[in-house]
């Protein structure tokens, strides 16, 4: 289903188009052929148990993984001669480690203007698009804090806000849900559904649909390296039963990652 | 009180190229500790000193040819870094040894040299610096202050997470190489003040005391340049009066004043927290819905 693509003028060329790709990591093959297309203003999600080459196909996307084989567009352009990294707004999978040094809310999400004003000083435009960003995510009032002092869920919201800051057409992000509490759940899918509203296109890495599930159009489930199922919009249910069954056989168990105690969300 | 150190010629000079290096080590260092690279301008240190030496066998300024040696061997342990298989520090560690043994191999090779010429390199003589090493003071501070507060967003950027910085398009690679240069720089402009061996020291103990009482990065910043500034005068101006080597006393007072801050730090983030845990109150919030989520309670 194309329902919101229907509206923009692109429908005809994908934001993403991924063909037949391949790419390993220390000579093991990760991806074996991923076939997958975002078109502008879809939301696409990525499920899969862990090692299923979900983040390692959107680390391919933006360029961090080389691909072996196989061919990557983005905006019709081959990856090879795309310079257009301000249109992408990029949330990595968050990192534990704190760094060394203080860093303010605002100076994180400030970083993410840089895919526009590059080599230059911030302009009075940029500075006005970081704070947007900041309260698209709710910390506009935080901005002057460390991000060392935040919760993880907090720490999501500034990783979203520095993509957000470059206003991007395609918002690319690596389990943005992963150990966030629910307060900051509400607030990460009502600034997509905002961004969604607005024409965005979206692919995501998800552990499970969770809040987001009514924003999501089809829903690709991955397994060793290749799809093994595409859902449209009417099937997400189902698309979250059966990944819910391949990835958490006895939910509840002892020994589950701690990304995955937050699975009372689908039920 | 009065100002009399100001006037031998000798101390202007002095207090001159301290300055500069007060300001230019922690702008520099600041980069690597965020990125967990404390130890790199140890590294340079040790290279910088086949540079000094290489000066010394050429019969030119050992200056300028630490700078060049010490920008090549920064630039390898960059690439190192950034292409690193698992024992990078392995590498690293080579590239110090044979810094440092290539240093003494040269100077006994130069006509009259002997490895007591290293040691004003070694350990500073700030109180020697004559007309041309200010000259090349100066103009290296310049480079060194230009590229870091100007170029301070995308290295912030860089650092904090490099990986995202390359998604942006910024030029990644080449910015982590002039970095590298401009800390090679600062190496060889802060090895007459402090010397080679304890020039890391300046690059790295302001930026760790002053993060002990800042929230942000730019706050750090200066805190750390200002720290720099003060323990460097005060060190050289100190060993004015009393005879012992500046080099020494002005690490030793950065340390002093990194025990300063420590100890007050403490009590001051209790205060601060006190004050600062109190929810905004909506201010600038979105319309969505009020936030309920007090620091310190993530899920991990």
């Amino acid at each position: 289903m194309t329902g919101v693509a229907a509206d923009g003028a692109g429908v005809t060329e994908p934001v993403v188009d991924l063909s037949g790709a391949t790419a390993s990591l220390g000579g093991r093959a990760v991806l074996g052929g991923i076939d997958l297309t975002v078109a502008r203003g879809e939301v696409v999600a990525l499920l899969g148990a862990n090692g299923s080459g979900k983040s390692t196909t959107v680390r391919a996307v933006v360029g961090r993984v080389p691909l072996t084989s196989g061919g990557l567009e983005l905006f019709g352009t081959p990856i090879a001669r795309f310079r257009q990294w301000r249109r992408i707004g990029y949330v990595p999978q968050r990192s534990t480690a704190a760094s060394g040094v203080p860093a303010s809310v605002r100076e994180v999400v400030s970083s993410g203007r840089l895919s526009r004003s590059r080599l230059r000083p911030l302009r009075r435009a940029d500075r006005a698009a970081v704070e947007r960003a900041l309260q698209v995510v709710g910390l506009a009032d935080r901005a002057k804090e460390s991000v060392n002092r935040l919760s993880g869920g907090q720490h999501q919201r500034v990783l979203i806000a520095r993509a957000l800051a470059a206003e991007p057409e395609l918002l690319i992000m690596d389990e943005p849900l992963g150990g966030v509490d629910l307060p900051s759940q509400r607030i990460l899918a009502e600034a997509l559904r905002t961004q969604v509203a607005g024409g965005a296109s979206v692919l995501l890495v998800l552990h499970e649909l969770g809040p987001l599930q009514p924003l999501i159009d089809r829903t690709f489930v991955l397994s060793d390296g290749l799809v093994a199922r595409e859902y449209g919009r009417g099937e997400a249910d189902a698309a979250a039963r059966v990944h819910d069954l391949a990835c958490h056989p006895h939910p509840g168990a002892a020994g589950e990652p701690a990304e995955t105690d937050r699975t009372g969300l689908l039920t | 009180m009065t100002l009399e150190f100001l006037e031998p010629a000798f101390m202007q000079r002095a207090l001159l190229a301290a300055l500069l290096v007060g300001i230019a080590a922690p702008a520099v260092g600041i980069y690597l500790v965020q990125r967990r690279q404390a130890i790199m301008g140890d590294g340079i240190g040790h290279v910088a000193l086949t540079g000094v030496a290489l000066g010394f066998l050429l019969n030119t300024s050992p200056v300028w040819t630490a700078v060049l040696v010490a920008a090549a061997g920064a630039v390898a342990m960059e690439l190192i870094r950034s292409y690193g298989r698992t024992r990078g520090d392995l590498a690293l560690a080579m590239l110090f040894y044979g810094g440092m043994a290539g240093g003494v191999l040269l100077i006994n090779l130069a006509p009259n040299g002997s490895t007591a010429n290293l040691t004003t390199y070694l350990f500073g003589s700030v109180t020697t610096v004559s007309d041309s090493d200010v000259v090349a003071i100066v103009w290296l501070s310049a480079f060194v202050l230009l590229v870091t507060l100007g170029l301070r967003r995308q290295f912030f950027a860089i650092c904090q997470d490099e990986e995202f910085a390359k998604v942006t398009g910024l030029p990644v690679r080449a910015l982590n190489l002039l970095l590298a240069v401009t800390a090679a720089v600062t190496v060889t402009v802060a090895m007459r003040v402090v010397g080679l061996l304890l020039v890391s020291a300046l690059m790295v103990i302001p930026v760790a005391a002053a993060q002990q009482a800042t929230r942000a990065f730019a706050a750090t910043l200066a805190v750390a340049v200002a720290m720099g500034v003060v323990t460097t005068l005060s060190g050289t101006v100190f060993s004015y009066y009393v005879d012992v080597p500046p080099g020494a006393t002005i690490v030793l007072f950065a340390l002093g004043l990194f025990l300063l801050v420590t100890a007050l730090a403490v009590p001051l983030a209790r205060l601060r927290s006190r004050a600062g845990d109190e929810p905004g109150g909506g201010s600038g919030r979105t319309a969505a819905e009020p936030v309920r989520a007090p620091a310190g309670r993530g899920p991990r």
